[in-house]
């Protein structure tokens, strides 16, 4: 028994918690006031650190701990979050993930963190880079007096009615206290027993946890003496002073209605004093709710870890499940037996329930591809000194998993683009009278059997007439076709191999990988990928994916003896027409379409198929399309509709014109798949 | 096993066009009966098509076509070597399969350079073993060259 076993777990895990660290940062920035995001990325660095030490990874270790260091210090006020600090911070998070990666990938996670972890410490004694910590007028210091809210003073107020009196007490515990969450806990148990804890500071949920220094105050409402309770406390061991004050509610709240009156009356000088330490209060509260509120949703949830190879391998099981399924419905057709067919058809509808499960098993949300992308639009931005707003919509729709790990580079990509080429610099924003802050959507959502993943950006769009300039100098297009071209199959133009419109090559997307990687990326998924654009307003890429790649719909023909599948997701519709209605122009067979003119490919003769039998009077046509182009593929006949498993021809037949695999009927034969966009030329 | 010297290769003897030809056991996965084959169009004039072998899709190459002997029509005697180099699985039709046999690797010979028929590229060496001549395949040339889809 080593680690080692434990290695797949903690990697996984870790990589959990470094996107959960990336994203409350990205929230943090936004929102640098609220505590309980603050608390959140804590308690992910927290256990981070302690799972890297249990396992051996001391660089690891010790940059988190430096990291939790930052973090407690923001806690306590004691740091105030700017940018900088974020940077820094963010920074130790790449060099964290970089370790991950380097465990991930065998290596002993060992990385020079020295600088960072040098600069971390800088900011925790305040000197940070930019030297922007203020210390926080922290209430556990010099003057005991709390303040309290209105639903505290009633407690007090009511406790005095009855007899009870009001002590604030002050907690130092000894500086070599070794369990302070445990004394703490013996000294609320003394007081509880002796009267009422009403308030304490820091709040008891951070005291649980450790998160103060050495002392703490509670208020508490009594009816034995004060000097009783200190006794009472200083019983507990570890406990270096205890101060116990009594104090007059009433007093109290005057005053702090005379405060607030004061406060209001200087409002003037500092209006955000006041409210700034309310929000800090509110926050604070705030911080111990989502404590319970995500356990709470984490037991809600159970889940378990199974390796991606046993979903396979469930797969590849019902995989060979349909196919006795096509052949069972066959036969069962062919005996006709009434009792057979109702078994069959119900083994069917079984089936077909069990089909969605396991598809949705191995469904992910396309968060897992776009939670990196917030850091990654956030660096470019400030790379290229552009202000940039991602907006997110849609990230739990699902996708398949072999999906999900292909697609997150072209969208890296058009992201790039978009924020690269697309949104302009604030001073060119603000001439043409759109907000500084550019906006990029990025959206995902279901339609029928596909995904849809769109990259909108404000900026400046595409300029049709560079485009097009670009593209007949660099030989894409000639000039007489570029006449009849409409501006959409100009925008189009940019997907061309070796195509770049950038006026200067940037270290961004200026690579020289063009757009064309990400639509034949994309297209080898059986996806599609469409841009439109207004110039000034912005541009919106379009992606089209299948929802699963393994099992697909097609549509079965016959041409001759041999049958073809057609994928359902590129037929448009069928026909059957007659012979005189084939039209000649341009050397090619062409037929009248619901008013277009779409060209006709003769299955037959791209297949070089042996002809055995003659032909017929009607011909039937599938009508299928790739973007905006058709063709009208022409077969003997139609089967019907069938799932299909998708196969491939293996590693010896490679690159098979127009065929892009094959499929298992349920009389046990192969039926090729046809490749409709290799037919559309 | 014990009584098999190391030096002993044991291989697959088949019949092509009146030769015995032979291949190491360890490329063979099976021996299958001819089964309905599916036409792949455009690809090499040796290539068959492909076949369901257990749920997996398998190209079958003709040897004779392979060879450029005459084709004849398949028999009872038909057989699909199920042969695996490397990643590749491919399905070899021969006219028949009749045995396993183990050859001495002394016995093994290059190929005569004046062998009827096969080029000699396809060959990795005669051997012969009693009174039979068993001509020992080369899988890789076999499956190798010009593979790609015409």
């Amino acid at each position: 028994m080593d680690m080692s076993q434990y290695l797949e777990v903690f990697i996984d895990e870790s990589k959990e918690h470094l996107q959960t660290i990336n994203e409350q940062l990205l929230e943090l920035e936004k929102a640098p006031e609220d505590m309980s995001i603050v608390n959140e990325i804590f308690r992910s660095a927290h256990t981070l650190k302690g799972m890297s030490a249990t396992m051996g990874f001391e660089d690891l270790a010790n940059l988190t701990h430096q990291m939790e260091n930052v973090l407690d210090g923001i806690r306590n006020h004691k740091i105030t979050v700017t940018s900088e600090i974020l940077d820094v911070v963010f920074q130790a998070v790449d060099h964290l993930e970089a370790m991950i990666t380097s465990i991930a990938e065998g290596g002993d996670g060992k990385r020079d963190v020295e600088e960072i972890v040098e600069q971390l410490k800088r900011i925790e004694r305040g000197e940070s880079p930019t030297e922007l910590v203020t210390e926080q007028p922290s209430p556990s210091s010099t003057s005991l007096s709390q303040t309290y809210g209105e639903f505290e003073y009633n407690v007090l107020q009511q406790s005095k009615e009855q007899g009870f009196f009001a002590y604030e007490i002050r907690v130092k515990l000894r500086a070599d206290c070794l369990l302070k969450a445990a004394r703490v806990f013996m000294v609320f148990e003394a007081l509880n027993e002796a009267g009422e804890v009403i308030k304490s500071n820091p709040p008891v949920e951070m005291l649980e946890e450790e998160q103060f220094d050495q002392e703490f105050i509670v208020t508490v409402v009594s009816k034995k003496s004060a000097e009783e309770l200190r006794e009472r406390i200083m019983k507990v061991s570890e406990i270096e002073e205890v101060d116990v004050v009594p104090f007059d509610v009433e007093e109290r709240k005057k005053a702090s209605v005379a405060e607030a009156a004061k406060a209001e009356a200087k409002q003037q000088e500092a209006a955000t004093v006041q409210t700034e330490e309310k929000k800090q209060q509110q926050k604070q509260k705030k911080g111990s709710e989502p404590n319970a509120a995500t356990k709470h949703s984490a037991s809600a949830n159970k889940t378990i870890r199974v390796n991606i190879e046993r979903l396979d391998i469930l797969m590849n099981l019902f995989e060979e499940l349909v196919i006795d399924r096509g052949r069972l419905e066959q036969i069962s057709r062919e005996l006709n037996h009434p009792e057979l067919h109702e078994t069959v058809e119900r083994m069917s509808r079984i089936s077909s329930d069990l089909q969605n499960i396991i598809l949705n098993m191995r469904m992910v949300p396309v968060e897992t591809v776009f939670n990196r992308f917030p850091r990654m639009v956030r660096q470019l931005a400030r790379e290229l000194g552009k202000k940039v707003n991602l907006e997110i919509i849609g990230a739990e729709t699902e996708l398949d998993r072999t999906v999900i790990d292909e697609i997150g580079d072209p969208l890296v990509h058009l992201l790039r683009n978009a924020i690269d080429h697309g949104i302009e610099t604030p001073d060119v924003r603000r001439a043409s009278g759109k907000p500084e802050e550019g906006t990029v959507k990025l959206k995902a959502y279901h339609s029928g059997n596909h995904v849809f993943i769109e990259i909108e950006d404000d900026g400046a769009g595409i300029n049709r007439d560079k485009v097009l300039q670009k593209a007949i100098d660099k030989g894409v297009v000639s000039k007489q076709n570029a006449e009849n071209l409409t501006d959409k199959q100009i925008y189009e133009l940019i997907f061309a191999p070796g195509f770049s419109t950038a006026d200067k090559i940037s270290d961004i997307s200026g690579r020289g990988v063009g757009l064309d990687v990400v639509k034949s990326t994309i297209e080898s998924l059986g996806g599609t990928v469409t841009v439109d654009s207004e110039e000034g307003k912005g541009s919106l890429f379009s992606i089209q994916l299948p929802l699963t790649l393994s099992i697909i719909s097609v549509l079965l023909v016959e041409i001759q003896q041999e049958k073809y599948a057609i994928p359902l997701s590129s037929i448009i519709e069928t026909a059957i027409i007659k012979k005189e209605d084939i039209f000649h122009a341009h050397n090619q067979q062409v037929i009248d379409f619901r008013g277009k003119v779409v060209p006709l490919v003769f299955l037959k003769e791209i297949f070089e198929i042996p002809t055995v039998a003659e032909e017929e009077e009607f011909v039937s046509i599938v009508i299928v399309r790739k973007g905006e182009k058709m063709a009208g593929l022409v077969v003997d006949s139609f089967i019907g509709q069938q799932e299909v498993v998708l196969k491939s021809l293996g590693n010896y037949l490679t690159s098979v014109f127009a065929i892009s695999g094959a499929t298992i009927l349920g009389d046990g034969q192969v039926a090729l798949i046809i490749d409709c966009n290799a037919l559309i030329k | 096993m014990a009584t098999v010297q190391e030096s002993e290769l044991k291989v697959i003897v088949f019949q092509l066009k009146n030769e015995e030809y032979a291949l190491p056991v360890q490329f063979v996965r099976s021996i299958e009966k001819v089964q309905h084959i599916t036409r792949v169009p455009r690809t090499a004039h040796y290539v068959k098509g492909v076949i369901n072998l257990r749920g997996v899709v398998t190209p079958i190459i003709d040897l004779r076509e392979r060879f450029g002997f005459s084709s004849v029509p398949y028999s009872e005697q038909t057989r699909i070597i199920i042969v695996a180099l490397q990643d590749i699985e491919v399905g070899l039709i021969v006219d028949a399969a009749s045995d396993v046999l183990d050859v001495p690797a002394s016995s093994i010979e290059p190929p005569p350079e004046t062998i009827e028929a096969v080029e000699a590229d396809y060959i990795h060496g005669v051997a012969k073993v009693g009174k039979r001549l068993l001509i020992l395949l080369n899988l890789e040339k076999v499956l190798g060259t010009e593979r790609r889809s015409s």
